[in-house]
């Protein structure tokens, strides 16, 4: 089938806006100095960091948004409609936002990290936890709605089956429903890992930019785009190379999970 | 196999009072449990009385099914057998009824009892096999063995041999996406008869099947229910279906029993023009010999085989009533089978006028079909009580393996 003409022009100039300004950011750098922009104390550190972050950010989202994307596709009860689009919220908020409630509820003073910090001593704010709490925050719905509906597209049968078996719901969970369910999981986790590795205003809200502590690369880049720009943009050619890394790793897996 | 039976939700209905209560409310006699006797109460099978609302429709039955046996659900798309066999499975809760299985209730509503699908020993084979794609056929068939608690090795051992009776021992090895549909039938029905289930559901196990799939796979069923002592639903819109596997038919239409039976009484004589409508076939049984069936008079009906069939055993032959002409002597030198008949009935049927005949053995040949045109009626002169020929060509007679029962 031919793509007809009216439409060929636009797809042209979307694409260009998505290619371009990535390939500027390979014309604006001195490919001698590269090496040693990249393995900078500054870029290690914030790469260090990032890593070891999202990592922790995408288990938290696997051990908790995991649960909640069975119970969304799998259980019927009223206002089921209504959690799912809270879940949703980090999505289509701005992370800045989202930082900022992370700070109100946590925070010194907030409503639930006053308490915290009376009773057990712990502050969150500005600390690496803050930054996996906002990286968790922001990427968990990525891996709530791909893995929900990996489950609907799965539907329920062979789990009807299995308990025909004789299996109980756990034995059928961990014997059919996750087996069946790795692909799409798969993919899951890398789309969350890589939301996570790129979160910057949630970060920057809720846990600041103290370097080895919270300075993510996302936040290195943004703090050495104002005092060396050929470094910050290293370094964000580094994450250009994670995301496209990302995407060759999730894509095939996607698709896979599909069929 | 261990005995499952021991799980806290299933409630020990050995009590004296139990069978009574329950017979209380079913419309269908259940007969007390004769105290103590363990081989007894196993021989109470299936009691099912259930009243199940969704929408505007309404599936109302009574059934009993003894172990061994296999009843036939039979009726048209809408009719409520699937919805039968949910409620059955416990994976919808009827509004009123209870089901037992010999001395376990299932379902009780009077009582709050709704014992949860994997705690029923409910088997089921479906339309499409549903065997889990990331195991094995050997892995599947071990699935509800290990269930069950059995290790893995004494696993697999038992499912290689569940594998060997359903002709699929050398499969084991295979993807299911490696599978033939016939194949993968095969495998499923292993995998649930290896659960040891305690009631054995089959939901239109042929109707995914290709045609030259379908009969072998309704033959190996045939082999193997006649071996099962288990009771077994099966759920069909296809009257061979119900001929080949079938002790007793049930009818249902909209959700109401029509009609239920002995298979032969049910499809040859039936009693409700819906039943005849669905049933639709000429069906004279007999014993098998070759290619002939023998009925008890004597008289031999030739056809071709389609499933296999066991000389001196049960066999049924069956033959739409289009392909049945009408002679009013008995038509000479001709490859043909004809049987006498008196005319009993004649109706309109589309463009057809459909006679009823009755033979002289009324028990084994029963009422036969044939449709002819008004043309031919006509030309006859038939007239009800007319002493006729129905002769039909040994091409069109299909014969069948029937249930002994």
């Amino acid at each position: 089938m031919g793509v007809p003409l009216p439409l060929r022009l636009p797809a042209l100039l979307a694409l260009a806006l998505i290619v371009l300004p990535v390939l500027g950011l390979f014309a604006r750098i001195d490919p001698g100095r590269l090496p040693a922009l990249l393995t900078s104390p500054t870029a290690l550190t914030a790469l260090e960091l990032s890593v070891r972050t999202a990592l922790a950010a995408t288990v938290l989202a696997l051990l908790l948004g995991g649960p909640l994307a069975v119970v969304l596709a799998r259980s019927r009860f009223p206002g089921l409609r209504f959690v799912r689009g809270c879940v949703l919220l980090p999505l289509v908020l701005p992370p800045v936002v989202g930082g900022l409630a992370l700070l109100y509820l946590l925070g010194r003073t907030g409503s639930l990290g006053g308490p915290l910090r009376d009773w057990f001593g712990l502050t969150l704010p500005y600390t690496t936890t803050a930054v996996v709490l906002a990286q968790t925050f922001v990427a968990m719905p990525f891996l709530v709605v791909s893995l929900e509906g990996a489950l609907r597209a799965a539907g329920t049968e062979y789990e009807r089956v299995s308990a025909t078996l004789g299996a109980g719901p756990w034995l059928t969970f961990r014997r059919v429903t996750l087996p069946m369910l790795l692909p799409p999981l798969g993919s899951g986790l890398v789309l969350t890992f890589a939301r996570a590795l790129g979160e910057f205003g949630a970060t920057i809200t809720f846990a600041g930019s103290l370097r080895g502590t919270t300075r993510t690369l996302p936040l290195a880049i943004y703090t050495e785009a104002q005092a060396d720009v050929e470094a910050a943009v290293a370094m964000s050619l580094l994450l250009v190379v994670i995301a496209l890394l990302v995407i060759l790793v999730a894509r095939p897996k996607a698709v896979e999970g599909r069929a | 196999m261990p005995d499952r039976i021991d799980g806290p939700d299933r409630t020990d209905g050995s009590g004296p009072t139990d069978g009574s209560e329950l017979a209380g409310y079913a419309t269908v006699p259940y007969p007390a449990n004769p105290p103590g006797g363990g081989e007894a109460r196993e021989e109470s099978g299936l009691v099912a009385e259930v009243r199940l609302r969704r929408g505007d429709f309404t599936l109302e039955l009574a059934c009993r099914v003894p172990p061994g046996e296999v009843l036939a659900v039979l009726g048209p798309n809408g009719a409520g057998k699937s919805t039968l066999l949910t409620a059955l499975t416990g994976s919808v809760r009827p509004e009123h009824g209870g089901i037992r299985l010999a001395d376990h209730t299932w379902l009780d509503t009077r009582r709050r009892i709704d014992v949860p699908t994997h705690r029923r020993g409910v088997g089921l084979l479906a339309q499409r096999a549903m065997l889990f794609p990331h195991l094995t056929a050997l892995d599947n068939v071990a699935f509800g063995i290990r269930a069950s608690g059995v290790r893995r090795k004494p696993a697999r051992r038992a499912a290689l041999e569940w594998l060997r009776r359903t002709e699929t021992g050398d499969l084991g090895d295979r993807e299911p996406s490696e599978l033939s549909g016939g194949q993968a039938q095969r495998v499923a029905l292993a995998r649930a008869l290896a659960a040891e289930p305690e009631l054995l559901l089959l939901d239109e196990p042929l109707s995914a099947l290709d045609v030259a799939a379908a009969p072998a796979m309704r033959g190996l069923l045939h082999r193997v229910l006649g071996q099962q002592r288990r009771p077994c639903v099966l759920v069909t819109h296809d009257v061979l279906d119900a001929v080949v596997l079938a002790d007793r038919v049930l009818v249902l239409d909209r959700g109401a029993v029509v009609e239920q039976g002995s298979t032969h009484r049910v499809l040859s004589r039936p009693r409700t023009a819906f039943t005849a409508r669905i049933a639709g076939l000429n069906l004279i049984t007999g014993t098998a010999t070759g290619e002939t069936v023998r009925t008890p008079r004597g008289r031999a009906l030739h056809g071709s085989v389609v499933e296999p069939t066991t000389p001196g055993e049960p066999a049924a032959a069956v033959f739409p009533p289009t392909a049945v002409a009408v002679h009013p002597h008995a038509p000479e030198g001709s490859p043909r089978n004809a049987i006498p008949v008196r005319v009993v009935g004649m109706e309109p049927r589309g463009d057809a006028i459909r006679l009823r005949g009755e033979t002289d053995s009324p028990d084994s040949e029963a009422a036969l079909a044939a449709d002819i045109t008004p043309a031919a009626v006509a030309e006859l002169g038939l007239r009800i009580g007319d002493e006729v020929f129905f002769a039909v060509k040994a091409t069109e007679v299909a014969i069948h393996p029937v249930s002994g029962g």
